[in-house]
């Protein structure tokens, strides 16, 4: 792997720093250099969030460049229709299938786009847009909140790291807790890329 | 925190600068939390071989670490770039004074203004105190960076600025933490000594030289410091940087010969003037203010800096090539890549069960303030109520629905504000509003002035027992040290009356009639009056219980949930919803009390 460039998007809350630390730490912990840069303070609240993670032999710039971004790996479709100019051509935009609309939208000041105009959006840049059910399936799973860790799950499978780093990494990261029903959200990702549901 | 085979942890600019802190000995810490800085000192206060603490405010941070390191040991303090505003009497007294043990400052910057009032450059102030400023370009050197400060500051008797930025803090990047913190910390001890800190004028004459002195001979040390360094590259292009731009120079100019200053204050003008000659054309990339650029330019040195390089925001690789580009120093046309026009934005707003939202609701409602939002013309409408406002979460009222925020300057500025607006003889009521923590940092002396001058104004203290926006630190007032001790808790009430109110009122942040009553009292009272909302963080609520939902039957749209700006409420075409997840129930039930037509209630189990 020459350089990945990660950019890990989403709404305040869904757990997209914590995501993305464990990208960083996985990557880390198997010999590349990383740097990644987050939306901290007063945005994280229910704001747009966006992280820039960069892993290869050598990073300089933490902030990927517009339109270079290797992967784009998106919680929300608002925010990945937002942040999908970050893509370089031919890019993998890997999405949650999940909208949560803004105020605005709410208040009917302005409309949230359709998944025909989202998809548009993101083959401006790419044929290569996967979209996961990764909210719904977490339900299923009865815990919602694991959505990041299944989404990670889903993502293992773009990236050259070892399946054991990542359960490492995740179980260091999470509470003993809450190990159990996070891992089974890991492999129902990695199931879901598997079998072909993209 | 984890290692790799490099024996390395990925760690942000924040954590490596209490790590570099904990290792070089530091024995006193204080802060007041501000984005980008507070990492630095929650990191610190893990430790528990130190003294670390949230201060008040940054004024007096800066002098507790000053009077620590007076005794001898090492002491920092760390705060937001205008949290350095607030600490600058004591930062250049600081200055004039000199040290004993060593004294570090870390100003942390925000360019491109993510969480801040203003965007500022605060490698001015080390230059107007007369005092070194090192800057770091990733975690590594932001840990390393500690121990050289602190020797720095001992060796030449100076505080010496570390000036970070937002994409240095907040960025992680993988650190090799070699170092240990020493066995034995310095015994502290005072010693006797008025003309070096009793700065009556005197002895403030007799320090004079010595700071230029110092000035000199720091100047010298940074000739030959490994805090500056070159990388022999190309001849055609040179290029002088600091902090994160050296990231953006090595990225965009792979070839060129970089001068990388690690300290950006005072110059080694001969290193500059060495390397500039052996390059045909210099540059400066920095961020912000053309600091380096001016300075060099002093040194009757040609460089081109700011002409190329924007001095608004943040730069960025993307930023600096395209400048370079323009200015015909790459080749090519700047790359055209635009965000997406015309999607919904996604502002930060006030959570789900916040309670500051029912006291901004009941403002919003009886100053009619939903005409000026929906105000179509472009005119300058007057409030029927005006109300200032200051620095937290609470800011987002300023944003619509609730659009319940008519000014907001700094830390404190709402009470003096509002005081001053009374005083003009402006004719409305004004009502200040400020926060638990920010009212502690300095709202105080604002209330003191407000009830001496005799100002008839309503000042609402929004007490949710911590400070929010920056992630839940203690203060004062909440009954817990930084470090996790039981403290003394400065009760809000008492300290308001003990000031002299005499019109004060304590609500439940959560009750709507409560509320009400108390802003239309506090109105009509022709007297100064204080009411505090009391009411616990919504991030922070432990029990969310009972999600309340919406009656479709019952509901008719009107609309008047959505006007408090709950993201938990949400409508889509002409249904009123609340969402189940975000909803924290019982411990608020505001839509609840406002619901004209008793269309909310507790979700029943079988509407799951």
């Amino acid at each position: 792997m020459k350089k990945l460039d990660l950019l890990i998007t989403g709404v305040g809350g869904q757990g997209v720093v914590l995501a993305s630390d464990i990208i960083g730490e996985a990557a880390l912990a198997e010999g590349y250099d990383v740097k990644k840069t987050d939306t901290l303070g007063m945005a994280q609240r229910g704001g747009s969030v966006v992280s820039n993670l960069r892993i290869a032999e050598k990073v300089w710039s933490p902030l990927i460049t517009e339109g270079e971004a290797d992967i784009l790996f998106a919680f929300e479709k608002l925010e990945a229709a937002r942040w999908g100019y970050y893509l370089k051509p031919g890019g993998i935009a890997i999405i949650n299938n999940h909208a949560q609309p803004p105020l605005a939208v709410s208040l009917g000041k302005t409309a949230y786009p359709t998944d025909t105009e989202v998809t548009a959006i993101l083959k401006q840049r790419t044929d290569r847009v996967y979209f996961i059910d990764g909210t719904k399936l977490a339900q299923e799973l009865g815990n919602v909140r694991t959505v990041n860790i299944l989404m990670l799950g889903c993502l293992s499978h773009f990236l050259p790291l070892k399946l054991e780093t990542w359960r490492e990494v995740i179980a260091r990261y999470l509470p003993e807790k809450l190990h159990t029903i996070n891992m089974t959200a890991f492999d129902r990702g990695r199931k879901e890329v598997r079998d072909g549901h993209l | 925190m984890t290692t790799n085979p490099k024996n390395q942890r990925l760690l942000s600019g924040n954590e490596a600068f209490a790590l570099g802190a904990y290792h070089a000995g530091v024995k006193v810490a204080a802060a007041y939390p501000g984005t980008p800085s507070t990492e630095i000192m929650e990191t610190l206060a893990q430790f528990k071989d130190l003294h670390a603490e949230w201060a008040t405010n940054e004024k007096v941070a800066m002098e507790v670490a000053l009077g620590a390191c007076y005794t001898g040991v090492r002491a920092m303090a760390s705060m937001k770039h205008v949290g350095l505003n607030v600490a600058s009497d004591p930062f250049l007294a600081a200055a004039t004074t000199g040290v004993n043990g060593g004294l570090v400052i870390i100003s942390a910057d925000d360019p491109g203004i993510h969480s801040s009032q203003n965007e500022q450059d605060n490698r001015h102030y080390a230059k107007l105190a007369k005092i070194p400023v090192l800057e770091p370009g990733d975690s590594q050197e932001a840990y390393d960076l500690m121990g050289i400060a602190f020797d720095l500051s001992e060796k030449f008797d100076t505080p010496v600025m570390v000036r970070t930025t937002t994409r240095i803090s907040h960025s992680k990047s993988a650190v090799k933490t070699s170092g240990k913190r020493p066995a034995e910390a310095k015994h502290p001890a005072f010693y006797y000594n008025v003309p070096k800190y009793v700065m009556l004028p005197v002895n403030a004459r007799s320090q004079r030289p010595k700071i230029e002195k110092r000035l000199v001979e720091l100047a010298e040390y940074a000739e030959t410091s490994p805090l500056n360094q070159v990388s022999e590259g190309g001849k055609e292009l040179g290029i002088i940087t600091s902090g994160i731009s050296y990231q953006y120079a090595r990225e965009v100019f792979p070839k060129a010969s970089i001068l990388k200053l690690g300290m950006t204050y005072p110059l080694p003008r001969k290193l500059i003037k060495d390397f500039a000659g052996k390059v045909k054309r210099l540059i400066v990339i920095e961020e912000l203010d053309p600091f380096l650029e001016e300075n060099i330019k002093a040194m009757g040195i040609t460089v081109s800096g700011k002409e190329i390089i924007p001095r608004i925001g943040e730069l960025s690789a993307r930023i600096v090539a395209d400048a370079a580009r323009n200015a015909g120093l790459l080749a090519g046309e700047p790359v055209k890549i635009a965000e997406v026009p015309g999607l919904p934005r996604r502002p930060p707003l006030l959570c789900p069960g916040c309670p500051h939202a029912a006291m901004f609701f009941t403002l919003s409602t009886i100053g009619q303030r939903a005409k000026l939002l929906e105000a179509k013309d472009n005119t300058p409408k007057e409030p029927e109520i005006i109300i200032t406002g200051d620095i937290g979460c609470y800011t987002l009222a300023a944003y619509p629905p609730l659009n319940a925020m008519d000014t907001t300057a700094c830390m404190g500025a709402s009470i003096g504000q509002a005081v001053g607006m009374a005083k003009a003889g402006i004719g409305k009521k004004v009502v200040a509003v400020i926060g638990d923590s920010t009212f502690l940092h300095s709202g105080i002396t604002g209330l003191v002035n407000a009830v001496y001058n005799q100002a008839k104004i309503t000042i609402v203290i929004l007490d949710n027992g911590t400070t929010a926006m920056t992630g839940h630190q203690e203060h004062p007032g909440t009954g817990f040290s930084a470090q996790g001790e039981a403290a003394p808790a400065v009760k809000l009430e008492d300290l308001v009356r003990g000031i002299g109110v005499k019109n004060v009122k304590i609500v439940d942040a959560f009750n709507m009639k409560l509320l009400r009553s108390a802003v239309k009292e506090s109105l009509a009272a022709d007297e100064l009056s204080v009411i505090i909302t009391r009411g616990t963080c919504a991030v922070r609520q432990p029990k969310k219980v009972n999600p309340r939902a919406i009656d479709a039957e019952i509901c008719n749209a009107c609309g008047a949930c959505l006007r408090l700006g709950c993201p938990a409420i949400q409508k889509s075409g002409d249904k009123v919803s609340i969402d189940a997840v975000l909803c924290i129930g019982d411990a608020c039930t505001v839509c609840q009390q406002i619901c004209p037509k008793q269309a909310i209630a507790p979700l029943k189990k079988e509407m799951k």
